[in-house]
């Protein structure tokens, strides 16, 4: 088996099994006053100091969440409802549509049930939003309420600039949230210097458990929070801890982070050795998204494991039908829950057109690739396109 | 043979994707998305256009340990399908749209793709068998689809398996209650997927509008009654034509003329039909010498009346029926029958009915 969907979800690391095995066996919750009560709070506070130390952030700027879309959630949510409400003035949301749907869905449900205007940020070819883009979109900042735009593309693998952009939002008093799970472990995120007021993280992109994720949220950030509770976050987010899977989340990203700079450059090597392998075989597929020796100030301008192509006359899910049958697990885009092939709003943002969007396959690199799985795809992609364009398309 | 399975999310599709698994097949489940406008959730026991019924379909396909996909095939089935089926009714016709989905997506949109994509064969959960290229009802009387399937082609069928023909329903539910699917309770679905709520004339005036037109007896010639569309009567309709024609005799629709937009009705005498015209035929073999012996079924549910079947000079056939018959509606499709008690009344191939014959359309003029 060939795994290249590492931005779907990666292996998860022996020692973040390890960790959640020892902690699962303890009694305790976090939030009692007793012996095991302390012992379960001791060991996911500790997490958090860890992870506030891996990520440039204080301890008491990390809330544990149940993993990306409930951060991103939280964030566009919170933020937007905290600052209307402190000035009724503040309806606007400033917002790249190249964003994971976990932050376009909480834009577009803000707009359609609660008074939200949007303003869509305009988006490069290479899916990076530029800081005079939205300095533009944001004009004095009276009016919008937050601003969001992701640190990398999912789909795509486009870094953007987020130091400049959040300089940007800060000197007209607008926060900025950014999506930064595909960003930590893959290039340099550092919470503190970037400026940015929230960041979301979860922990199975980079080798913890499905379930986990942070939000980063400045301490001056005033957030309305989603779930109402015990209070255990902040007050801004509620429910009981899960502290093996925060146990889990933190032993992955310290782990991911401290073991960047010698795998980042390994992996980002595959990647080239991949995508130069499959535009000698297939001379017509086009690269989605920066180039691959592309930088922005801080680190590279594209995440080291993303290959993101589009190979013109065939379709994205019939070649990835053909890559599966031949033990090649990768992807079309983000996976979508009902299933159906939708040509990627992320290359449509770009400028795309439709067909070149349904014509996508993304194959992203992680801690376990090498070598055999870059052959493995390199042996088959030039038979496997040829079918997929004789493949008709269910369209005219 | 590496074999395609189209899955529907119901259980006759899971059963026969099932046994083909069984029959040692390298098999791949394919959920077609139909409806542009995809429901969550299923409203009732109709359709099969859902996320749910996905759903349905993904959790067989991973009990059988069977890689599954969901190709969106919406935009095809809109053209083809659905405002086929608008502009049939629109022209005074009574389409068949499941045939039609065969025809042009089933067996024509995922087969060409399937076989591009170095499948062999593709599997459905459809009633009837299908033995040596040779099509067949099923041995379930009241399930029977042969009639669904009558428009296939002979290299249509070289590339299709209906492993369900041999058996009833009952007992693929059986099958399926056996390995523990969950849906070998789920309803059967019936009707036309896309009107999930039944309301076939409620949808026809949403997409057609408002046309409305006198109802006129074929006798007198007088007016009894208007109505709002045409495309809400079928040939041979009694029920619900609202028409008062002054005596307490029950009236039929005997023809539909989109462009007057006239509804003629009239009594039962003058509703028999012994002669229709057809278009161009097609064969699920080679092409039988005629005229023919043979017999026809001239609509879904129809029962089979024994006919003659003659060349028309413009390519159609005239299908003399030996028996007079009622209900008769243009845009239905004759389906032609060789009759075999043992083996099952073989499907020789179809035609849709255009006209009927020179008695019965000087009636109705």
């Amino acid at each position: 088996m060939t795994y290249l969907d590492h931005a779907a979800t990666t292996p998860v690391l022996p020692e973040v099994l390890a960790a959640m095995t020892e902690q699962l066996g303890r009694v305790g919750n976090a939030s009692s006053l007793h012996a095991s009560g302390r012992a379960a709070r001791r060991v996911a506070e500790q997490s958090r100091e860890r992870l506030a130390e891996a990520l440039g952030a204080r301890p008491s700027e990390v809330l544990f969440t149940g993993g990306g879309t409930e951060s991103d959630n939280l964030a566009v949510k919170g933020l937007f409802w905290a600052r209307r409400q402190a000035d009724s003035r503040r309806r606007r949301i400033v917002v790249s549509p190249a964003e994971h749907h976990a932050v376009l869905d909480s834009v577009e449900w803000l707009a359609k049930h609660d008074g939200a205007d949007v303003t869509w940020l305009a988006v490069e070819p290479t899916g990076r939003v530029r800081p005079e883009a939205l300095a533009e979109a944001l004009g004095d900042g009276r009016d919008v309420a937050v601003a969001s735009v992701m640190w990398a593309n999912n789909e795509i693998g486009t870094v953007s600039d987020i130091p400049a952009l959040a300089a940007v939002a800060r000197a007209v008093g607008v926060p900025l949230h950014t999506d930064a799970v595909q960003a930590v472990g893959q290039v340099p995120v550092d919470f503190g210097r970037s400026g940015a007021d929230a960041l979301t993280m979860t922990g199975h992109k980079l080798g913890g458990p499905m379930g986990a994720g942070v939000l980063l949220l400045r301490r001056d950030a005033e957030c309305t929070p989603l779930l109402h509770g015990g209070g255990q976050e902040r007050d801004v987010r509620s429910g009981t801890l899960d502290v093996a899977a925060i146990v889990g989340l933190e032993v992955a990203t310290t782990q991911a982070v401290r073991t960047r700079p010698e795998r980042a450059p390994r992996i980002a090597a595959l990647r080239d050795r991949l995508v130069g392998g499959i535009v000698a075989a297939v001379p017509d597929a086009q690269l989605n998204g920066a180039p691959l020796g592309d930088v922005v100030p801080g680190g590279p301008g594209r995440l080291p494991g993303n290959a993101h192509l589009s190979f013109p006359g065939a379709e994205g899910d019939a070649l990835l039908m053909l890559l599966d049958a031949r033990g090649i697990e990768c992807s079309t885009g983000s996976a979508c829950s009902a299933g159906v092939a939708r040509p990627s709003h992320v290359l449509l943002a770009t400028g795309a057109d439709a067909d070149r969007a349904r014509s996508s396959l993304r194959f992203t690199l992680g801690h376990t690739s090498d070598d055999e799985d870059v052959d493995a795809v390199l042996e088959v992609i030039a038979p496997v396109v040829e079918r997929a364009r004789h493949a008709g398309l269910g369209r005219r | 043979m590496r074999v395609l399975a189209a899955m529907s999310g119901g259980v006759d599709s899971a059963v026969a994707a099932a046994l083909a698994v069984d029959a040692g097949h390298d098999v791949t489940g394919v959920h077609l998305a139909l409806s542009p406008d995809r429901q969550t959730l299923r409203s009732g026991a109709r359709g099969c256009c859902s996320v749910e019924d996905a759903h349905d379909a993904r959790r067989v396909a991973d009990e059988l340990g069977v890689p599954f996909y969901v190709w969106d095939l919406a935009e095809r089935f809109t053209e083809d399908v659905v405002d086929d089926f608008v502009a049939e009714y629109a022209a005074g016709r009574t389409p068949n749209p499941c045939l039609r989905c065969n025809e042009k997506i089933k067996f024509s949109a995922v087969l060409d793709r399937a076989l591009a994509l170095g499948f062999d064969a593709v599997v459905t959960g459809h009633h009837a068998r299908l033995a040596d290229g040779r099509l067949r009802r099923s041995v379930d009387a009241a399930k029977d689809q042969s009639y669904v399937l009558g428009v296939l082609t002979a290299d249509q069928l070289a590339a299709a398996m209906f492993p369900l023909g041999s058996m009833t329903k009952h007992r693929v539910r059986e099958i399926a209650a056996e390995r523990g699917f969950a849906v070998a309770a789920k309803p059967d679905s019936h009707d036309i997927c896309f009107i999930p709520d039944g309301d076939t004339r409620g949808f026809l005036s949403r997409r057609l509008g408002s046309r409305p037109g006198p109802v006129v007896d074929a006798t007198t010639g007088t007016t009894v009654g208007e109505h709002d569309g045409t495309y809400g009567f079928t040939v041979g309709q009694r029920r619900g034509l609202g028409v008062n024609a002054g005596d307490q005799r029950p009236r039929y629709v005997l023809a539909i003329e989109p462009v007057s937009r006239t509804v003629t009705v009239g009594t039962a005498d003058l509703a028999g039909v012994t002669e229709v015209r057809t278009a161009a035929p097609t064969w699920t073999g080679a092409k039988p010498e005629l005229p023919l012996r043979a017999e026809v079924q001239l609509r879904a549910h129809g029962s089979p009346v024994p006919c003659e079947v003659l060349p028309a000079g413009d390519g159609g056939l005239r299908i003399l029926l030996d028996e007079e018959q009622r209900g008769v509606a243009p845009g239905q499709s004759a389906v032609l029958y060789e009759p075999d008690a043992e083996r099952g009344d073989r499907v020789l191939g179809q035609a849709a009915m255009q006209a009927l014959g020179e008695r019965e359309e000087a009636v109705r003029r």
